[in-house]
């Protein structure tokens, strides 16, 4: 985890953010329509963080995995989709949408396990990290993967070691075509609207970009041509949210549960100074 | 590439077929996808199956492998009927108005030209001839005489109707012609259309009749020459083609012909390969073929070639056949071959008919393996019994494996599809005793040239005098080769007019227009003249200027020949020199000289003066008719070797009449009723050819060998995804998992349902990957014009494992 990244929001913590330095908020833009599956970001992510290769096997796709893994934390999933005569071979890079308002953050019950950075991507320490694997109920695009042997969490991590001095994700640095950008949101947000238009223009009238605001939008944004559809691209939730329970898991719940428990210690210790052990009643 | 990389991010049409370059180019397709989003660009894929490039094309059009010639015949047909042809450059810039002797008949009735000789099979040429008004041919600048070659052209393509081509491509009318519309819409001056293409093409019995039928296309919709036009020929290796530059079988460095017995002297071959001028004013720049020539040789044997000894041009092997690839692997297993050198090339896995190339190898005495893995051609006696490997005690040859550097081990350069040659510096060390394959062939000569001198032999000549002047004679760099490559004078130069020293004694020449054929100048490579001269390497130079705008790049590397971007440039403007696209300008005439690219031209020549715009042909004018090739003067549709139907047109002459056919034991081929099925072979893009099966990362992210096998097939046979299912050819069986997919759709063909099918070529028996040799199945039928085997059309059976 860099130090230089000044930390947001801490898991399981309660208190403002703790930084003083301001940050734009990055972003990473992912433009399905120039994607070619080709798998360069796949092989550099593992690369970059030296992670160990997956056992894979040919299961009727080209898709290396049917699933994120803790040593595998980006993939493309590919689609084939017909409608009206029209075929279509979809292909999206699959990984942490690192939402500005993110759910795992919020679930995650160990202090520091979890940070958002100023600049807006989510990082995972797994040196707090207790495994309960609450971080993966909370994320609504099914993301975290728990490693069995060591018991800790993964997942892609925006290059935020590379960020911090200012490189960007290896994704992006090796993505042949220009599908994939990184830079302010602001600035993505430009390019990816005027490429929607551009899509509008060439006949796809619901190209979009994912961009999902019930997540309090995201830092990973995806140009869909078949933009009111999510769901064709691998299963990409048409509107995920943060469960509404975990908006009040630190503020309300967690210490409510703390004070329960405290209580239930006191009442425990309080009643057992009045009341003395239990005493057999009869012969 | 006639045009370049970068240069297609300047298009407003890329039509691929015969190719799949986001697969197999994911770096270069960029451009492809610039020009999609800066220039509003469409990209069109016509194809066997719906392919990676497909996911990202603007029109996909599926058509049955094998019927591209049919598909492009239906383009021309499309553009001359519709006048969406460039009418102004068809006659400035092509042969459309010469005239054609009498007594050619076109295949319309027969399937056949005129002049077919059924035993020999092959054509006598004469009646293809221009009509000659002594040596110049006649022409009608009118295009409207009978056997003009415009009026052939449009008679021959006339049965190449949009109903014709849906019944031998299996593609809808609607479909052919949306992408008709598209396609034809760059003939007019304001807009350039591309053509990419790679072994889809050139690995079929009619590939170089499909080359060709789409440069046709391209003539007569005025692209060829023009920024954003051109034929875009995708090579595969990162320096095939600075590999083919420097020599094949039959060609020496830079194209020139390989000597044959029949030109026993120097004055003979000069005679022989350098052609004559067809018209009046045009360049016919191979006339300077003796130029070439004798510069060559001077390289090779420098003070040892003199005027005297015809610049010892008895010193080379004369070719008494055709000895390319499979003719030699043939010779092989007729037991004609007593040892085999092999650099980086893997005959086990990438010759047809795997099973006679394994029996071939194993009645080699000998053979030596310069390989970076040991894959399958370094170990192929260990080749498994089903992918027709003989038991190890019947293979008596002695085996050398010589572990050799791989590229970033090594320096050098490596001359890309766009023909830019760009210097590659050395990154880390080669493990262990591997060698860069310089030092290999450095040592293997000087140890045969040290046992001619100790020995003597039949024919010691060649070999003692050969030039061999390296700073360290074991090891030569490759700067001191890239500056033999670039060429030197051996006296000085003395500009006729001024009489003034252009150059010194032991000068590098600035590039080929400094050749003679007095024997003061050697140069390795006339092509790649210019590479490294006094200026300095400029292969090496990485400058991103680009005034044009263009991507041209003039200062980045060095692009044969001589910095040339775009091709045949002068046909990127009108007769008075104007482009015909001023926002994409090729050269243009600014009153003195001609500006912009390189020009392909005489650089001062007026364009009042009319001379010839294509100025290495003797006609001057690019060929829409061309009586270099086998099959005929224009490309005419015929099914490969193994189909499943008979030829729509002509089904008394159904497949390729000069096709090449191999004919021992082992070449057997089958037929519809047995194999009904229509195959084909392909890349992936996480592998490359046979040895990445030894990395990790890429065995990770496609691990496995598979079948590409389309829905309704796999219902039909109760086939599902991963089962395991059997392929098998007149040639082999090989097992695999299925891959159930959409991309490939069953076709009507002429009334009949076809299915096709697919599979990757990657795998073998050797690497931390394994799987079948995709090669067990295909056909030893070849091209021929190019000797190239038919890899990508073949008839199969499938069934459940």
């Amino acid at each position: 985890m860099p130090s230089n990244m000044e930390i947001q929001r801490i898991s399981a913590t309660l208190g403002p953010p703790t930084g003083v330095r301001e940050a734009p908020k990055v972003a990473k833009l992912i433009d399905t329509t120039t994607c070619i599956g080709c798998k360069a970001c796949e092989v550099a992510c593992q690369e970059w963080n030296d992670l160990q290769s997956e056992e894979t096997s040919q299961f009727g796709t080209y898709q290396t995995l049917p699933d994120l893994t803790p040593n595998f934390w980006n993939l493309i999933r590919f689609n084939e989709h017909e409608e009206d005569g029209q075929f279509a071979w979809l292909m999206r890079k699959d990984q942490c949408m690192h939402c500005e308002d993110p759910g795992c953050l919020k679930a995650c019950p160990a202090p520091g396990a979890i940070v958002q950075y100023n600049n807006g991507i989510v990082d995972f320490n797994q040196a707090n990290c207790i495994g309960c694997g609450f971080c993966i109920s909370g994320c609504p695009f099914d993301v975290p993967k728990i490693n069995a042997k060591s018991g800790k969490v993964y997942k892609c991590t925006l290059c935020s070691d590379r960020v911090s001095v200012g490189l960007e994700p290896a994704c992006i640095k090796a993505c042949p075509t220009g599908c994939l950008q990184f830079g302010t949101k602001g600035n993505l947000l430009d390019i990816a609207q005027k490429r929607v238009e551009q899509l509008k223009s060439q006949g796809f009238k619901n190209a979009a970009l994912y961009d999902p605001p019930g997540v309090g939008g995201t830092h990973v944004i995806t140009i869909l041509a078949y933009g009111d559809r999510p769901e064709l691209y691998g299963g990409l939730p048409k509107n995920p949210k943060v469960p509404l329970y975990l908006g009040f898991m630190k503020t309300i719940l967690r210490p409510l549960g703390n004070l329960l428990m405290l209580l239930g210690v006191v009442g425990a210790f309080a009643h057992f100074s009045r009341y003395g052990k239990r005493e057999d009643k009869g012969e | 590439m006639t045009n370049g990389w970068v240069d297609i991010g300047n298009t407003d049409v890329a039509l691929v077929m015969g190719g799949n370059p986001a697969e197999n180019h994911p770096c270069g397709f960029k451009w492809v996808i610039e020009a999609k989003k800066h220039r509003n660009a469409k990209l069109v894929v016509v194809d066997p199956r719906f392919n990676r490039t497909a996911a990202v094309a603007d029109q996909f059009v599926q058509i049955r492998a094998g019927t591209d010639i049919a598909f492009l015949g239906g383009l021309i047909n499309y553009a001359l009927e519709n006048k969406r042809y460039h009418e102004e450059y068809l006659k400035l810039y092509t042969n459309a108005p010469f005239i054609i002797k009498e007594g050619l008949k076109l295949p319309e009735e027969d399937g056949l030209f005129s002049g077919f000789d059924e035993k020999k099979k092959v054509y006598d040429k004469a009646s293809w001839a221009y009509e000659l008004d002594k040596e110049y041919a006649k022409v009608d600048p009118t295009l409207e005489h009978p056997r003009c070659v415009f009026q052939l052209l449009k008679k021959h393509y006339s049965r190449y109707t949009p109903e014709m081509v849906s019944k031998v491509t299996g593609c809808s009318v609607e479909a052919f012609k949306k992408v008709a519309e598209i396609i034809t819409s760059t003939y007019t001056p304001d807009r350039a259309g591309t053509v990419i293409y790679a072994l889809g093409w050139t690995h079929h019995s009619t590939g170089v009749q499909m080359i060709r039928a789409a440069a046709m296309m391209q003539l007569v919709l005025g692209n060829i020459g023009r920024p954003g036009g051109g034929m875009d020929a995708l090579r595969g290796h990162s320096n095939i083609q600075g590999a083919t530059d420097m020599n094949q079988t039959h060609t020496l460095p830079g194209y020139l012909k390989m000597p044959v017995p029949d030109w026993q002297t120097l004055k003979e071959f000069n005679e022989a390969t350098t052609p004559k001028a067809l018209r009046p004013n045009v360049m016919n720049y191979w006339q300077n073929t003796p130029k070439f020539m004798v510069s060559f040789l001077k390289a090779m044997y420098g003070r040892n070639a003199t005027k005297e000894n015809d610049f010892a041009y008895s010193y080379l092997p004369k070719m008494t056949g055709n000895h390319s690839y499979v003719y030699a692997f043939d010779d092989m297993y007729k037991g004609g071959v007593k040892g085999l050198v092999s650099f980086g090339m893997n005959p086990v896995n990438n010759l047809p008919n795997s099973a006679k190339t394994l029996a071939a190898m194993a009645k080699l005495d000998w053979m030596v393996m310069v390989e970076n893995f040991e894959n399958e051609g370094a170990i192929f006696w260990k080749a498994p019994k089903e992918m027709g490997g003989l038991p190890p005690e019947q293979v008596k040859t002695e085996v050398f494996q010589l572990p050799a550097a791989n590229f970033a081990e090594k320096d050098g350069t490596f001359t890309n599809s766009a023909r830019w040659l760009q210097w590659k510096y050395k990154a880390i060390e080669p493990p262990g005793q591997a060698k860069p394959d310089m030092e290999i062939l450095a040592r293997i000569f000087l140890k045969v040239r040290e046992l001619y001198q100790k020995d003597g032999g039949k024919f010691p000549d060649p070999v003692l005098q050969l030039t061999w002047e390296y700073g360290n004679p074991l090891n030569p760099t490759s700067e001191e080769v890239a500056r033999e490559i670039n060429g030197k004078t051996s006296a000085d130069q003395i500009d006729d007019k001024t009489k003034q020293v252009t150059l010194k004694a032991g000068q590098l020449v600035p590039g080929f227009g400094a050749l003679k054929d007095d024997g003061t100048t050697a140069c390795g490579n006339w092509l790649h003249s210019g590479c490294f001269n006094e200026a300095g390497n400029n292969a090496a130079r990485r400058s991103t200027a680009d005034p044009t705008g263009l991507g041209m790049y003039h200062n980045w590397g060095f692009s044969w020949p001589a910095n040339r971007r775009v091709m045949y440039n002068r046909a990127s403007a009108d007769a008075n020199g104007k482009p015909w696209d001023p926002k994409r300008a090729g050269i243009k005439w600014n009153g003195e000289r001609w500006v912009g690219d390189v020009p392909d031209y005489k650089v001062d020549s007026d364009p009042k003066e009319g001379l010839g715009a294509f100025i290495m042909l003797g006609e001057g004018v690019a060929k829409l008719y061309a009586i270099d090739f086998a099959e005929g003067p224009f490309p005419e549709h015929y099914e490969a070797y193994e189909a499943p139907v008979e030829n729509p047109f002509h089904p008394k002459v159904s497949a390729n009449p000069t096709a090449k056919v191999m004919s021992t034991d082992k070449d057997v081929f089958g037929k519809a009723d047995k194999f009904p099925i229509v195959c084909t072979t392909y890349r992936l893009t996480e592998h490359f050819h046979y040895w990445t099966k030894h990395i990790r990362r890429l065995n990770e992210t496609q691990p496995e060998f598979f079948v590409e096998i389309p829905e309704d097939l796999a219902k039909e046979k109760g086939i599902k995804n991963e089962q395991l299912v059997k392929v098998s050819s007149a040639r082999g069986t090989i097992t695999g998992k299925a891959m159930v997919t959409k991309r490939i759709k069953s076709m009507m063909i002429n009334g009949k349902k076809v299915y096709q099918i697919g599979f990757p070529i990657h795998w073998g028996f050797a690497g931390q990957s394994t799987g079948p040799l995709a090669n067990l199945l295909t056909p030893t039928v070849l091209d021929a014009n190019s000797s190239m085997p038919e890899y990508k059309t073949f008839l199969v059976n499938l069934e459940k494992a």
